[in-house]
């Protein structure tokens, strides 16, 4: 078992035929995902890594049969990439696209809502079921298959946290990179009730950022509702008050949004915070001991 | 992106947002001209920089004949404003507003933003005025009116209603309200800003509404189609090297510590600075060197690092993803060629292609660069260095 995606996943990739898209829909084919088509505007009817290309996604769910696609248009176009696939009835769409305008992600994910499409991202590293299906931009090899699902704002934390995870000798059902945008799809508060209803996935690991309140609602959240082991980071700890650290979502302003406040409200709700995100992997090896 | 009062006045007019007549002056003879152009009796001398608070910190004065207009420009271009917002070593005034005088009967709060958590603008309101806001909502959250606005169907005079019955104001305001609100809302949307605060909004004696402050802030992602707003930025209100680091896809904030960091991915760097935190040392930057890292930017990086005389050692801590570690490798190579990096430089890189990438490490022997196994390993030997051990 895993969560949203695995081995029957029939996925199209939008931006196929770009220097990106290309690169990595032949890394996900490499890992085995079921890249089953592609889109690029005015190349429809062309094949590329071996798979048809279409003029629109519309035409590429009606040939494919595919639910799933992964987005890799340029950020002038991303939003309305999105909401073409929403309207061609994609049901997963999972945007690696960085520098996306907030307005058109604002409007995209809106109409993603209505038309019951969920989104990922952007500016993420994507989501992988470990040694079934990668659709993303993560290094596919450090993802042994495993027991622990996890969670991130961060990509680069996403491949830190799974590699440490796996070099204790345990291994991952499904990675989420959420992305850290000011607006984002799937977050915690969705994905963690598929990681406890999962009956493989044993702990959970949520990797979180500084700025905006997700990590509190999630907290509450877990408190609540998640059964299961959490281990949790949250990166910013010495990030200057105000400053802007790259992410468009990490700005702290005032006292909402600090480390120090996610990791209290993580620890009241019974969460295993780490305060280095070295030490993630002996966490999950500790706590899994124990229960 | 942030601008200046004065350009966001500027695009206020354009979408009919009414706001006091003004102009922005460089020097002491421009400021007494355009108190002329002006005319009247009574000036408002305004220091122009990007942060909020300047009245309080002295950088806002009332002038009530040409003389003192004169007298206040020479008093406040040049000086340094130190403000709630700018931090202790204040902002250098470059350029001053004078605007005319408005007769004050009421000072309000409007702003609008991003609601995070509603995923739509939402537009805020306070009788308030003038205060600062971020000290209203801690306090009294209640006097804050929030009404968030569904892009689909845009601002609705219903949207004015809410805000202007919650703020409690006459019948005869209320149109002259909404249309005001409308209008800020427009400005908002059509030129995808991220932050839009008056403060104060003013309620004159005749009932009409005015933008006495104005401060605007944009979607960086969104620029590129909004070039006339691009042309706006005021590179001398940016940390220069910050700025350079931008110019080359870094990401650069500079930090008190003697670690150097150079990280890709932000949360990745962040953690990297948290963990740097855990094992005893203290960092000296933030450092992202982003998804298309090479060695002339690894070069730069170096250089940016380098500027900062705090930093004793240089922790490098690549998870390649979309970065190759090889590419990184050779870049850590080509990059000690083009720099003279006197430092020991501890390097940890994992990922795609990490193999290949410890081989051409190993291989090339320099006596600066040591390299790491994991995270904690690299944190602990950068730290260790900067010690001096």
């Amino acid at each position: 078992m895993s969560i949203l995606i695995d081995k029957n996943t029939k996925v199209i990739v939008q931006g196929f035929t770009g220097k990106e898209g290309s690169f990595h829909a032949e890394q996900c084919l490499a890992y085995g995902t079921k890249i089953v088509g592609g889109v690029t505007p005015g190349k429809g009817g062309t094949t590329h890594l071996g798979k048809p290309v279409f003029n629109t996604v519309r035409e590429a769910v009606l040939a494919t049969g595919a639910t799933v696609s992964m987005v890799f248009v340029p950020p002038a176009f991303v939003g309305d990439a999105v909401l073409e696939a929403a309207d061609a009835g994609i049901e997963l769409s999972v945007i690696i696209t960085e520098g996306s305008p907030v307005r058109d992600m604002q409007r995209a994910k809106a109409y993603a809502v209505k038309k019951g499409m969920k989104t990922i991202g952007p500016n993420c590293p994507g989501i992988i079921t470990a040694e079934e299906c990668k659709i993303g931009i993560m290094p596919g090899a450090i993802f042994k298959k495993g027991n622990i699902g996890l969670i991130s704002k961060s990509g680069t934390l996403t491949y830190e946290g799974a590699n440490q995870v796996c070099n204790e000798g345990f291994g991952i059902t499904t990675a989420v990179g959420i992305g850290g945008d000011p607006i984002i799809g799937l977050s915690y508060l969705q994905l963690l009730p598929l990681f406890e209803a999962d009956p493989e996935t044993e702990a959970i690991v949520m990797i979180g950022e500084i700025g905006g309140d997700l990590e509190i609602q999630a907290a509450k959240f877990i408190k609540e509702h998640i059964t299961k082991p959490v281990v949790a980071f949250i990166a910013g700890q010495t990030a200057p008050k105000g400053k802007r650290m790259g992410h468009a979502g990490a700005i702290v302003s005032g006292s909402a949004g600090t480390a120090a406040e996610k990791m209290e409200a993580l620890s009241k709700a019974g969460v295993h915070v780490v305060k280095s995100p070295a030490e993630i992997g002996k966490k999950i090896a500790e706590v899994l001991k124990k229960s | 992106m942030n601008i200046h009062e004065y350009q966001a006045k500027e695009i206020f007019k354009r979408y009919n947002v009414p706001t006091p007549n003004g102009y922005v002056a460089f020097s002491v003879e421009e400021a007494v001209e355009n108190a002329k152009k002006l005319g009247g009796s009574l000036w408002v001398v305004k220091a122009q920089i990007h942060a909020g608070g300047r009245g309080l910190g002295g950088g806002v004065k009332l002038a009530r004949s040409l003389e003192e207009v004169k007298t206040l420009a020479g008093q406040i271009l040049g000086m340094t404003l130190v403000t709630h917002q700018t931090g202790p070593a204040g902002k250098l005034v470059q350029k001053i507003y004078i605007e005319e005088g408005a007769d004050i009967a009421d000072e309000l709060y409007l702003g609008v933003v991003l609601d995070r958590a509603r995923e739509m603008p939402v537009i805020m309101a306070s009788r308030e005025g003038g205060m600062e806001i971020e000290k209203v909502a801690a306090e009294s959250p209640e006097k804050i009116i929030k009404v968030a606005v569904d892009p689909f169907i845009g601002f609705q005079a219903f949207h004015g209603r809410e805000l202007a019955y919650g703020l409690g104001l006459a019948q005869e305001e209320i149109s002259s309200f909404i249309k005001f609100a409308a209008a800020l809302y427009k400005v908002y949307m059509e030129n995808d800003a991220e932050m839009i605060e008056i403060n104060p909004l003013v309620k004159t004696k005749s009932g009409s509404f005015i933008a006495l402050d104005g401060k605007m802030g944009f979607d960086d992602n969104s620029l590129f189609r909004h070039p006339e707003i691009e042309a706006m930025r005021d590179e001398t209100e940016e940390n220069p090297i910050e700025r350079e680091a931008s110019n080359y896809g870094l990401s650069y904030v500079k930090l008190d510590g003697n670690v150097g960091c150079m990280v890709n991915g932000a949360g990745l760097a962040m953690g990297t600075m948290d963990t740097i935190n855990y094992v005893g040392g203290t960092p000296a930057n933030f450092l992202d060197v982003g998804g298309g890292a090479n060695a002339q930017t690894v070069a730069k990086g170096f250089e940016i690092i380098l500027k900062d005389p705090n930093v004793k050692s240089i922790f490098v801590n690549i998870f390649g993803g979309i970065v190759r570690c090889d590419r990184i490798a050779n870049g850590i190579l080509e990059a000690t060629k083009l720099v003279d990096v006197h430092v020991p430089v501890v390097v940890r890189l994992d990922g795609t292609n990490a193999k290949e990438a410890a081989e051409i490490l190993k291989n090339a022997n320099i006596k600066n660069i040591i390299t790491a196994s994991d995270l904690n390993d690299g944190a602990n030997k950068a730290v260790a260095c900067a010690k001096g051990n």
